[in-house]
């Protein structure tokens, strides 16, 4: 039961990462759908880091500066010269597809050690919990530690209260004196690294070698997530487990062999995906409030 | 600094110079990036870009390459200009050739040519179908259309895995995962030519991308249905005080597209493969939707860039040969290009003004 619930944990850590970092990308009104790219580009560049260096602890750096790489490239287009976000997102994505199957063709067949678990004193010796709260990997608590980070942020700091103001009205926000696209900038970066590590987290604990696409749409589950969490932080935990019980509820179906084709469970995860979008947008239509109001609108400054 | 001014009025000539000049950066940055891994930048211009030009039936192959292509980007051309963001065409793609697939081997031996004709309306109820699915979505309870046809595609081809090792498998297949072969009236011919035979792959289903380009362009430019599209799409609000029905737009777009890519499916297979098989549609869905864009959303342009990304696709595939680079870096050129593509839309709208940091 204990490995059950730590496999679940783990499949949905990825997820909740990237869905953190897209989350506060939305918030400043800049929808980023290259998410499924920013989290090949974290994958490929932890697992050369690693390859090279050694300690998978750089491969979480690597992870993530990919991703902020990636990120410069939306911002740039998208905040700078003012692109359509949804088509460069898309295009983010076919574009580290390919950045990634070149750079990671190199790495095929090769394998890296896995991430630690680090034990936290005492806390690690409760029975049940501490088997799976406190002998997770550095990401694992990692992740945790951004979520409160981010639920603080949002609501309690000046930063953030400015953030939501840009992302909800940026002319309004413009007027006021805020530097509306700096502030972009620096959201997408910030889901940049948040994808890039969740994407690290794949090769670094999953599946310790490279295979091309291999984050085989967790990217854009992570998008859905943020929808399901109707851009509530903590809601995305929630979210995030859900997706990954589901994923393996329908691994476990398949190694004992239910009665139901592979390809059908396999399914699962992506239908529950549209399920849980359904239910979930017939209530936002109804209560507008929690969409940033700027979502996916370009700025154009009046100079 | 560099600084944007609106212009008063489009530019004309960024309409042109965008798409050529997108081409021409993208193969730069393209080519910097493959010398900072490590290839033969000059190498790699010449597989990508010039071997598939290099003999004749290649050239025709560059034709059928483009044909699913251009189908399904012209299908996409419509929703985009309505603003509505399909990107599952693959997965619609997939569902027409299975529904159209499925029945043909219903008629194990169909010999007439009608057949296909038939074959091409259930292809496109398919697409259209698993296109309903996102649409009904967005227009009953406003669920985001660019998750949910995503989804479907992954839905789509665990689908046609299923059933093309279950259900359809033919019992003579060695144990491969293939179909029963599509009776005869399913198969599209090669078009022989007078003196020299076939050239290449080149098959009859260009045909159709001969009738559809002008009746998408006479849709889009001369139909009042056309004109609510680029409405909706262009100006959402004004179409709105007009009475335009923007879920009766909505789903229009969505259905002839899916059904479009249904129908590319049909061909493709009928075409090229005569059978039905795990893997139908090698990224055909997600590519077109780079066609249209440099197509600039417009009929024509989707046929020229239908060839364009058609020819650097077998020229990928040639490098895969001859040197090894792995196929999906078509990705890597599609995704700079769709860049390059959407700044020059800025540029049609926006003056540049350089001026000093001060």
């Amino acid at each position: 039961m204990d490995a059950l619930i730590l496999t679940i944990i783990a499949t949905s850590i990825p997820l909740l990462l990237a869905a953190t970092g897209e989350l506060i990308t939305e918030k400043s009104g800049v929808l980023n759908l290259g998410v499924e790219g920013m989290m090949l580009s974290g994958a490929v560049g932890a697992l050369g880091a690693v390859l090279w260096l050694g300690s998978p602890y750089f491969g979480i750096i690597a992870g993530g500066l990919c991703g902020v790489l990636m990120a410069s490239i939306f911002s740039i287009f998208t905040i700078n010269f003012m692109t359509n976000q949804v088509a460069t997102g898309l295009g983010l994505t076919i574009f580290a597809t390919g950045l990634t199957g070149l750079a990671g063709a190199p790495l095929v067949g090769k394998t890296v050690p896995s991430l630690p678990k680090i034990e936290i004193f005492l806390l690690s010796d409760i029975p049940f919990f501490g088997e799976i709260l406190f002998k997770q990997d550095f990401i694992a608590y990692l992740s945790v530690a951004i979520i409160i980070f981010i639920t603080y942020f949002l609501k309690y700091s000046k930063s953030g209260i400015v953030l939501r103001a840009v992302g909800d009205d940026h002319q309004s926000a413009h007027s006021v004196g805020y530097p509306v696209k700096k502030i972009r900038w620096y959201a997408t970066c910030f889901g940049g690294m948040c994808a890039g590590i969740g994407g690290a987290y794949i090769p670094l604990v999953l599946t310790p070698h490279w295979s091309e696409g291999m984050t085989a749409g967790r990217g854009w589950i992570a998008l859905a997530l943020v929808v399901f969490a109707s851009w509530i932080p903590w809601r995305i935990i929630v979210g995030a487990l859900i997706f990954g019980g589901i994923t393996i509820a329908q691994l476990v179906g398949q190694a004992r062999g239910w009665p139901i084709p592979s390809q059908i469970l396999s399914m699962m995860p992506y239908l529950a995906t549209i399920v849980a979008l359904t239910v979930i947008s017939g209530r936002i239509s109804k209560s507008n409030s929690v969409v940033p109001a700027s979502l996916g609108k370009p700025f154009f400054d009046t100079q | 600094m560099i600084t944007f001014i609106p212009r008063d009025k489009v530019s004309k000539n960024w309409t042109i110079i965008g798409p050529i000049l997108s081409i021409f950066l993208t193969i730069f940055f393209g080519l910097l990036i493959f010398t900072f891994l490590g290839y033969n930048p000059l190498e790699t211009l010449y597989q990508i870009f010039l071997s598939p030009f290099s003999r004749i039936d290649r050239i025709s192959d560059i034709l059928v390459k483009a044909c699913p292509l251009i189908i399904v980007g012209i299908g996409l051309m419509l929703c985009f200009r309505a603003n509505v963001w399909n990107i599952g065409a693959e997965g619609q793609f997939i569902m027409g050739t299975l529904l159209a697939g499925s029945f043909a081997l219903l008629f194990p031996s169909v010999e007439t040519k009608f057949f296909i004709f038939i074959m091409i309306v259930i292809g496109f109820i398919g697409g259209a179908l698993w296109a309903f699915i996102p649409a009904i979505l967005k227009t009953k309870l406003n669920v985001n259309e660019i998750l949910v046809s995503l989804m479907l595609v992954y839905v789509a081809m665990l689908f046609i895995d299923f059933i093309v090792r279950g259900p359809l498998r033919d019992p003579m297949s060695f144990g491969f995962p293939l179909s029963k072969p599509y009776p005869e009236g399913a198969i599209i011919n090669k078009i022989p030519f007078p003196a020299i035979g076939y050239l290449g792959q080149l098959h009859y289903g260009i045909l159709f991308i001969i009738l559809l380009i002008p009746i998408s362009w006479l849709f889009v430019n001369k139909t009042l249905s056309g004109f609510k599209i680029n409405v909706l799409g262009a100006a959402p609000k004004a179409a709105k005080f007009a009475g335009f029905k923007q879920n009766t737009i909505t789903i229009t777009v969505l259905l002839i597209s899916g059904g479009l890519a249904g129908v590319a499916g049909v061909i493709e297979v009928s075409a090229n493969i005569g059978q039905l098989q795990p893997e139908v549609s090698f990224g055909y869905g997600f590519t077109a939707i780079i066609v249209a864009f440099l197509g600039r959303l417009n009929p024509i342009g989707i046929l020229f860039a239908g060839i364009i990304i058609a020819t650097v696709k077998l020229g990928a595939d040639n490098a895969q040969m001859s040197m090894g680079i792995p196929k999906v870096v078509t990705g890597l050129f599609e995704g700079i290009l769709l860049f390059f593509l959407l700044t020059g839309e800025t540029l049609q709208k926006y003056k540049i003004k350089w001026s000093k940091v001060t």
